[in-house]
């Protein structure tokens, strides 16, 4: 076992990981980054669409607008002094990033190029707005590329391929650092630090549907859960509507934002139904919800279980006529905005989106809940406030919460900068002023103790399949739409499967060097600690809001959950508490949601 | 159909030399990922089989193999790549890249390769203060367009150890490191071309290239990397400006997109 002492560690090197430690650098403290995977691995990259923010360089646009269309995609649930924050430090955040280098597109008179994206509006007129900042379809790549640029520049001190497996805290319950496993050796090392910072990104391998990463397995939030610290939020996780079928590769929301049109089996464009305002455009719940319900009623694609994405010249131009948009455009265009999309779409589905429809349907894309934190990223203890001193969290791991019941797209990576830049600075702050906490006893004791109990399991159930059934119970139960039957039957089912895990666990490989045999089975006990309290927190809240969809309760209740949620694991009982009330400071109280 | 791997095996811990060892699998779809298949073989029959993955759609750079002699992106090589969709059956060899110490079965050790990146500057270096009015700094479409190309790379390193040079010689810095610097030497925002091109017109720069062309296919972003070492060895011998002048104006003979 190797110790090393740091004021900040950082755990995650994506997009919010990288700009915390960017920021708790330039703010005097000594930073460690650990990461189980190299950094420019991180699921920040995937990201395709844009980041917004109301810059306005192609037609006005305001932070306010912003804000409040953040509040609406999120169905009344996000906190609007957390909201606040995020649509105005947004524009200066962009403008960081161009000042790093980042490679942004660029109108003709060089300013950042924008485009539109779902759910972001004139607030005045109520049509789609251009706040959409972009580098061609793969905006996340650029912000990854560049923050790591800018890490190597500062020469901030990295520990790729190191897992880490625990929080730990002192005595007097402050955070004290983290215990990691170094994968190419198996060794473990105990980072002693004075701040901890969780960025390590969702969740989404809980459902056998994904655009996520496979190591997207919500390691931090079980982690946490298991030191007794609770959780926000856990059963709103967004679906995204447009995952390549069969697959659930992510097709950006940008294909509609340059005209793609859903259309199902009939050739109808459906949204027109749903969303008569801004139809194609409409908050991803919504059109995941129209998309599931178009399936069901025999619409789907020649009745099978997707819908097409059309964003083929003839197509668009068709209805951008019928929109009266003088605006036309041709295949070079879908070439040159969309080149990735083209790339996934010829690769997997053998589908050329300038000829032809992409076949579409929803996939596990995003948690709007997680580690909850206050507006200066730090990690509450209690649902009254009260935190944890040192412990920070940012970016999709951490719920603030900006994105409430549903994020609207571009918002993640505006989330990952602001929330990344805070939590470096504050942590920066914070281990300027504190001492270094006192380690407690046997630091990296349980870590050891659980990785053996793994590595030397005697049983015969390999992770392999109780993964399965894991994902696929919460992608039939706690998915899209949800009934009290269907999610207490997932429970049921996610409590057998960990007696499994807990009790007759075999792995083949017992060595110490890059067992990733054994790290996946330890990811598999995260998820599974996660799928129970997501389930848990989806069967409590008795409404239908934003992703959170119950057939059984199909109304949004304002009267009784307009708080959220906070979900505690307390050894094999879940509890919950709904005490913490949802912030309405920027004043839009909630009204009924239609685009 | 049926597939039949071969794939190259070494454990430090076990083995004094790496050894090649076969898997059956059933049921194999013409449009089943490569990745997904390993996958099988280690959630099925062989939990010790070890390889590096994460996003499984050719965007994070982490599963670049040599999969039946050629480097590829695991997750983005479909069976259908190997075998007619009617095949009965379609044989598979993987090993690991070539040209990096190999650590485990799939998984080579990536620092030199990483270390040959860093040695470039990959980050952008300017004096100019930024705007005083606050905002971005202005670049042209075309200013942004003729570097565009290298801005994809996802340091996966299927060029790197593609290439006979790199194998020959483990200091060249490789066809991945020069498409980085490309990224930042034709940007109009950077002022550090000169430093960039002093590494690259070294011994272990840019001239170890032998326009072999070999990076060029094994990019699984497309980027066109042979090109991108020609325009940097040019560079070095004309200077930047003669190349970013003459790329603006290849940029002009293509006609824009309509929108």
């Amino acid at each position: 076992m190797q110790t090393h002492q740091f004021d900040v560690v950082v755990v995650g090197a994506g997009g919010a990981g990288l700009m915390a430690a960017l920021y708790a650098s330039q703010n005097g403290a000594n930073v460690a980054v650990v990461s189980k995977l190299y950094p420019t691995r991180s699921h920040t990259g995937t990201a395709q669409g844009g980041i917004g923010a109301a810059l306005g360089n192609l037609e006005e646009d305001r932070w306010e607008w912003h804000a409040f269309d953040t509040v609406k995609g999120g169905d009344y649930l996000a906190d609007q002094d957390a909201v606040k924050v995020l649509a105005e430090q947004a524009v200066s955040a962009i403008i960081e990033l161009e000042l790093m280098g980042l490679p942004f597109d660029r109108n003709p008179d060089g300013t950042i190029s924008q485009r539109r994206f779902g759910g972001h509006t004139n607030n005045i007129t109520k049509k789609p707005v251009r706040r959409a900042c972009h580098a061609a379809d793969r905006t996340g790549h650029m912000i990854l590329q560049t923050l790591y640029q800018q890490c190597i520049k500062n020469q901030i001190r990295f520990f790729d391929e190191y897992h880490a497996m625990d929080q730990l805290l002192s005595d007097d319950g402050r955070s004290a650092g983290v215990v990691a496993v170094e994968i190419g050796s198996g060794e473990l090392h105990v980072f002693h630090s004075k701040a901890v910072i969780w960025a390590t990104g969702g969740w989404g391998r809980l459902w056998s549907v994904t655009s996520n990463a496979h190591s997207l397995t919500g390691d931090a939030p079980a982690i946490l859960l298991r030191r007794g610290l609770p959780m926000e939020d856990m059963e709103f996780f967004q679906f995204h509507p447009t995952g390549l079928y069969g697959l659930g590769v992510l097709i950006t929301e940008g294909v509609r934002g340059e005209g793609g049109i859903l259309l199902n089996g009939k050739s109808e464009r459906f949204m027109e139904r749903y969303a008569p305002s801004i139809k194609d455009l409409a908050s991803r719940d919504v059109i995941s919800r129209a998309i599931y319900l178009e399936i069901q009623a025999g619409r789907g694609i020649g009745g099978r279980p997707y819908v097409h994405l059309d964003v083929t010249p003839k197509t668009v131009n068709r209805y951008l006529a019928e929109a009266g948009e003088s605006r036309r455009i041709d295949g070079n265009y879908v070439i040159q905005k969309l080149p990735d999309i083209l790339d996934f779409c010829r690769v997997y589905a053998g589908v050329d989106p300038v000829e032809d429809p992409i076949p579409v349907a929803p996939t596990a894309h995003y948690g709007m809940g997680g580690i909850p934190t206050n507006i200066d990223a730090e990690v509450l203890a209690k649902p009254d406030g009260t935190i944890v001193p040192g412990l920070y969290a940012a970016g999709e791991v951490g719920c603030v919460s900006v994105h409430g019941a549903n994020r609207l797209g571009t918002n993640s990576l505006t989330d990952l900068i602001v929330f990344g830049r805070i939590a470096g600075r504050k942590a920066a702050e914070y281990a300027k002023s504190a001492g270094m906490p006192a380690l407690p006893p046997d630091p990296a004791g349980k870590v050891s103790a659980e990785l053996a109990r793994l590595r030397s399991g005697k049983g015969s159930s390999r992770p392999g399949p109780i993964r399965a059934k894991m994902q696929q119970a919460m992608m039939d139960h706690v998915g899209v739409f949800r009934t009290e039957a269907g999610i207490s039957e997932t429970i049921q089912i996610i409590r057998g499967l960990k007696e499994q895990f807990n009790t007759d666990l075999v792995i083949d490989d017992r060595g110490q060097q890059f067992n990733t045999d054994l790290l996946e089975a330890w990811e598999l006990g995260a998820m599974l600690d996660l799928a129970e309290v997501t389930a848990a927190s989806a069967l409590a809240r008795t409404e239908s809001r934003g992703a959170h969809s119950r057939e059984d309760y199909p109304k949004r209740d304002d009267q009784n959950w307009l708080v959220h949620s906070f979900v505690w694991q307390d050894g094999d009982t879940i509890r919950l508490d709904h005490s913490r009330k949802v912030d309405l400071s920027l004043g839009h109280e909630p009204m009924e949601r239609v685009y | 159909m049926k597939a039949i791997f071969r794939i190259r095996r070494y454990n430090p811990e076990k083995d004094k030399k790496p050894y090649w060892q076969e898997f059956t699998l059933e049921d194999v779809l013409p449009t089943d990922r490569v990745v997904e298949l390993l996958h099988r073989i280690k959630w099925e029959q062989d939990g010790t089989l070890t390889f590096r993955r994460s996003c499984a759609h050719g965007v994070c750079g982490s599963d670049a193999m040599r999969i039946n002699g050629v480097n590829l992106l695991a997750c983005k090589v479909l069976v259908r790549t190997f075998a007619r969709d009617d095949a009965e059956e379609v044989k598979i060899q993987v090993e690991p890249i070539l040209g990096l110490p190999v650590l485990k079965d799939l998984i080579v050790d990536m620092e030199p390769f990483f270390s040959h990146y860093r040695a470039i500057l990959p980050y952008l270096i300017t004096s100019e203060p930024p705007p005083a009015d606050g905002r971005e700094r202005r670049q042209s479409p075309q200013e942004r367009a003729i570097f565009d190309d290298t801005t994809k790379c996802i340091l996966c390193a299927c060029c790197t150890t593609s290439c006979p040079s790199f194998w020959a010689n483990d200091s060249y810095v490789g066809p991945a490191a020069i498409v980085q610097a490309h990224r930042f030497i034709f940007d109009s925002r950077d002022q550090a071309a000169d430093q960039r091109l002093n590494v690259l017109g070294a011994p272990d720069g840019a001239w170890r290239c032998r326009t072999i062309f070999n990076c060029t296919p094994a990019c699984p972003r497309e980027i066109k990397v042979t090109q991108a070492i020609g325009e940097v060895k040019l560079a070095i011998v004309r200077g930047v400006e003669h190349v970013r002048q003459q790329k603006i104006a290849d940029l002009k003979e293509t006609p824009a997109p309509e929108e």
